[in-house]
């Protein structure tokens, strides 16, 4: 197995992208911390949700600043856009998607399934055949097909500038106070995905993902020393 | 244990140090360039993609918020305000300046019988939070054909009457903006007078743009060549002293 090189290039931009985006954006949360569902909504007893104000060391700027929060946000916005749009275009075109992402029928059993969620609570993380096991391509396709441009579009909704255009968007969406809530319940999404990723990048040997992560070549993902794996299966251990 | 600690003090460390980064690329010459070319690229993003006449979406009278939440300034005491409230704005003068072939001064009635557009849209805060109410006033390309602007206005500066605490607030548009059919002067909220805590007597709206820009206690526009012998030079009272974005279309 081995990362291609937009693979590399794409996670390491859109790495400090989302970094960027996510501080930036508890800064602009910070500004008026109450979501709303529907079109408006002004004032805390409308709100379905008070955000607790986030401190310093979790933003962008690590003080109080809606204008240099959002003077990152939409810098950051850019790279985090056509990035994803760039390895879109890449993961279809070189075959990424449909040879690793792509779940095949037999993968939905449930057999299957729960095979999988026990391999992973033994910690067991060798992979028969393909790159990604069912659960990991049920993550990268949650994540790619779902959040990302969840963030995008809710973003581009609550943008007052496109409304003109994207009115449909925002219908869809139910509204601008909703497009808004649903953009901070995915970058929190995003942010659980991130823990759980970087969990398993340190559970699987860290310093050979990294490095397959930034200058490519084969690698195979290793088991803890604590994993269990089940011997009645795979290769004979 | 002990490689474990190093290892999230390496963490900390480099996130204090990219924290610390991001504070000294922000301020920088280069940085405050790079966002205000930022701020260009999404403007030039959001026109590309819109049409120039594009309406922003208008409401039915039941979608009215129950209340249209005043924020900035609420109730300005400085000058003549007190007074002008107290005489229901019959003094109050509303000047179109600039580069215009003709100056012009209104009063509130003959802005009232100027041709009105009635609107019923949802004003976005840049904090977050949006409000929806109905508001009746003359397009400002009315103000801008009777003057007869020229050729070389590429702004327009709306004057306002609040001062806050470093100044009077001030606000600015392009002519795309300026001459957009949903851009009003407006002098009614929900069928009633403009309410002191929303701009009264008179109020600019921006509709594809967020609340900052849409300035309120106006006494007058301004057409201009350049923003830079304005103000600070950002073009509004929030950009050149808060540091917010010229354009606020997101």
């Amino acid at each position: 197995m081995r990362h291609l090189v937009s693979t590399r290039l794409w996670h390491w931009i859109n790495l400090i992208a989302i970094v960027i985006l996510f501080m930036s954006g508890l800064n602009i949360s910070n500004a008026h911390p109450y979501l709303y569902w529907g079109n408006w909504g002004f004032s805390p007893d409308q709100a379905w949700l008070a955000v607790p104000r986030f401190p310093g060391w979790m933003t962008i700027p690590d003080f109080y600043s809606l204008a240099k929060a959002r003077d990152w946000h939409l810098l950051m916005a850019l790279p985090f856009a056509f990035g994803l749009l760039f390895i879109w275009i890449a993961m279809l075109w070189n075959g990424h998607f449909r040879r690793d992402l792509v779940t095949r029928k037999h993968e939905w059993r449930w057999r299957a399934i729960k095979s999988d969620i026990v391999q992973h609570l033994r910690f067991d993380f060798r992979h028969e055949g393909g790159k990604y096991n069912f659960l990991q391509k049920l993550a990268y396709g949650g994540v790619f097909g779902v959040l990302l441009p969840g963030m995008i579009l809710t973003g581009l909704a609550i943008s007052p500038g496109m409304e003109a255009t994207l009115w449909w968007l925002v219908d869809i969406l139910g509204g601008r106070q909703s497009a808004r809530s649903i953009h901070f319940l995915f970058a929190w999404a995003i942010f659980g995905f991130f823990i759980l990723h970087v969990a398993l990048v340190l559970l699987t040997g860290p310093i050979g993902q990294l490095r397959a992560m930034t200058l490519g070549g084969d690698y195979e993902p290793a088991n803890p020393p604590f994993a269990r794996p089940r011997h009645d299966k795979g290769d004979a251990a | 244990m002990s490689i474990l600690m190093k290892r999230r003090s390496v963490l900390l460390g480099s996130g204090a140090l990219m924290l610390g980064a991001c504070s000294k690329v922000h301020d920088s010459t280069a940085g405050q360039s790079l966002f205000g070319v930022v701020d260009d690229w999404h403007k030039g993003l959001q026109r590309s993609l819109t049409a120039r006449n594009a309406l922003a979406p208008e409401f039915a009278p039941e979608d009215i918020s129950p209340f249209f939440r005043g924020n900035g300034s609420t109730d300005p005491q400085n000058d003549g305000y007190p007074q002008h409230v107290a005489e229901g704005f019959a003094n109050w003068r509303f000047t179109v300046g600039g580069l215009v072939e003709r100056p012009l001064s209104f009063t509130l009635n003959q802005i009232m019988r100027l041709p009105q557009r009635t609107q019923i849209t949802r004003h976005d805060c840049v904090e977050g939070w949006s409000a929806i109410g109905q508001w009746t006033g003359p397009q400002l390309s009315t103000f801008l054909d009777l003057a007869k602007v020229k050729e070389a206005a590429n702004y327009i500066v709306f004057r306002c009457a609040d001062d806050y605490t470093q100044g009077r607030y001030y606000e600015s548009i392009d002519m795309v903006d300026a001459l957009h059919p949903q851009t009003i002067i407006a002098h009614r909220l929900n069928g009633e007078p403009l309410p002191v805590r929303n701009g009264a007597p008179l109020r600019a709206r921006v509709e594809r743009q967020l609340g900052y820009k849409h300035a309120k206690y106006l006494t007058g526009v301004e057409a201009v060549a350049s923003l830079d012998d304005i103000g600070l030079g950002k073009g509004g009272y929030w950009e050149d002293h808060g540091g917010y974005q010229w354009y606020a279309g997101m």
